[in-house]
């Protein structure tokens, strides 16, 4: 099962939703690991001329080959997969520069690459409102250190340590959409090594 | 709490003829101090002293947000109207001192957009005219097109060409010149904002083709001020300044509230802003809509009435004022 309810939070942490279909000319769909699942789930309900619109951009992590062959099985009128969103990242920036009003934008996967594609999205000015997200697959967070600003990828375990400064660092809700990150804020400044043990809160 | 916003004592300073239809104001403050600043796309509310009996009409400020020692607004005169504009035509003269409103913006420029996209009709330019001068100020992406009906109505048509010649297409009417809205909309570079003002003909049309082609909803925006209508009198009992009121034929409910001392909240005084939204206490007959502020479900509901454009027919009607 690759769906999340997440409980009621703080407003800056990110909500997420179900796709659905919405009328547009270009269609853009970007999605990692189990991420696919949504782009298929929505393919059930969507219009047969609907993948020849779409541009699917997929980072499979560690899900490998199992949702290549379906995935390209939609028969999109472009598929780019790659290794990581840092790779797929120019070929992101170049697909907004050149689009026009009336792109479909659909984020599915992780917390930490709907972020940082919805950020790419707001920046070419789509209203994030517009842009459609549904969390698929992994809880594990991308975290910016508040202290260092290093970010740290898929953290599983709270507290954790800052993987550029060392710091001890409590994982927060608050989250920052420039970064595209949670924020971790060091646990032990007052009463340094005074850690509390660190538990694995998100898979 | 007061209605409406601040009042600004103004003389006015220049009337000029544009066309047949349309005539120039120009307002200066009587103390001959600065006016407040305002942002492209703000409405003035003008005070009319017409025979004994105020009114209160909203223009769009089509001069200069940058300068501050004159406000201008452009007047059509609508002759099926209830008469503010011709007052404004026949009544005001160079020299007369009036009362109009600090300026209110209900249709401001999205300013993250990347590129905004102007959409005219009519005596729709005059917001459009100040927020192109804003945009020019400060570097900003902007295109005009506006539809006229014939060049010699085409208010500030010409001078707009000359001074944006790439910026601004005219149509006419009368030479079948017409948008090509489909190909317009699809060309727009990514994070294209869409502002649109004119008859509710051409708004309805450009906001349906937007949304049918996928732009979001919160790039499309909208100006549209409805006249308050005339219409059969009638009365109102209004429960917390406990008076009975009577709404005459051509009066709006919010102005028989006003002439009445009952202070009644307002801003744009044409059925678009939610401001005058009241509760109906009582109904017995019928709520006449006219807003577009409140849903399909809310007008059936009849629990809410926008004083500034709905009326009523029927025996009994009690508001929350
Ligand atoms: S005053 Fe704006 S809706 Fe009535």
């Amino acid at each position: 099962m690759s769906k999340t309810d997440f409980p009621l939070s703080i407003d800056s942490r990110p909500v997420y939703g179900v796709f659905e279909m919405r009328a547009g000319k270009h269609h853009l769909m970007i999605a990692d690991a189990e991420g696919a699942e949504a782009l298929l789930d929505l393919a059930t309900a969507a219009p047969a001329d609907l993948w020849a619109k779409t541009h699917i951009i997929y980072i499979p992590k560690t899900t490998g080959k199992k949702y290549l062959g379906k995935l390209q099985a939609l028969s999109p009128d472009q598929f780019y997969a790659g290794p990581s969103y840092e790779a797929a990242k120019q070929r992101i920036a170049d697909t907004f520069s050149k689009a026009h009003m009336g792109l479909q934008v659909y984020l599915a996967g992780t917390e930490g690459l709907m972020g940082q594609a919805m950020y790419a999205a707001t920046s070419a000015g789509i209203p994030h409102t517009a842009i459609q997200t549904e969390h698929r697959g992994s809880t594990a967070r991308r975290m910016q250190c508040v202290h260092c600003k290093g970010i740290t990828e898929d953290v599983t375990h709270d507290p954790f340590i800052c993987s550029h400064c060392g710091l001890n660092l409590f994982v927060r809700d608050h989250y920052s959409r420039r970064m595209a990150a949670f924020q971790g804020v060091c646990i032990d400044a007052e009463d340094p090594g005074n850690v509390p043990k660190s538990v694995g809160l998100f898979k | 709490m007061s209605a409406g916003t601040a009042k600004l004592n103004v003389t006015v300073a220049e009337v000029k003829p544009i066309n047949d239809l349309v005539t120039r104001f120009k307002f200066i403050r009587t103390d001959g101090g600065e006016l407040p600043t305002f942002s492209g796309g703000a409405h003035t509310v003008v005070e009319m002293q017409d025979d004994g009996f105020t009114r209160l009409n909203p223009y769009s400020l089509m001069s200069d947000p940058a300068d501050r020692d004159a406000y201008m607004i452009s007047v059509r005169r609508d002759d099926q109207g209830r008469g503010g504009s011709k007052f404004m035509h026949s009544k005001v003269a160079e020299g007369l001192e009036m009362v109009i409103s600090n300026p209110v913006n209900l249709f401001s420029l999205d300013l993250r957009a990347k590129k905004h996209l102007m959409i005219a009709g009519g005596i729709g330019i005059t917001p459009f005219m100040a927020q192109m001068q804003q945009l020019a100020a400060t570097n900003g992406h902007f295109e005009l097109h506006y539809s006229v009906r014939t060049a010699s109505l085409g208010s500030y048509a010409e001078q707009l060409s000359e001074r944006f010649p790439n910026r601004v297409n005219i149509y006419h009417d009368d030479l079948g010149q017409a948008i090509d809205l489909e190909n317009l909309l699809i060309g727009q570079p990514l994070g294209t904002h869409i502002y649109i003002c004119g008859p509710k003909g051409m708004i309805d049309w450009v906001r349906g083709k937007a949304a049918a082609l996928g732009w979001p909803r919160e790039a499309i925006h909208y100006e549209e001020f409805l006249a308050p209508a005339s219409g059969k009198p009638f009365e109102v009992r209004l429960a917390i300044s406990n008076k009975t009121i009577q709404v005459g034929e051509n009066q709006s409910l919010l102005e028989a509230l006003e002439a009445n001392d009952v202070d009644a909240p307002y801003l744009c005084r044409g059925g678009a802003c939610g401001q005058c939204e009241t509760a109906v206490v009582e109904c017995d007959g019928e709520l006449i809509h006219r807003d577009h502020w409140l849903s399909d479900e809310q007008h059936r509901a009849g629990k809410l009435i926008m004083p500034c454009v709905s009326r009523f027919d029927g025996k009994t009607l009690v508001l929350d004022r």
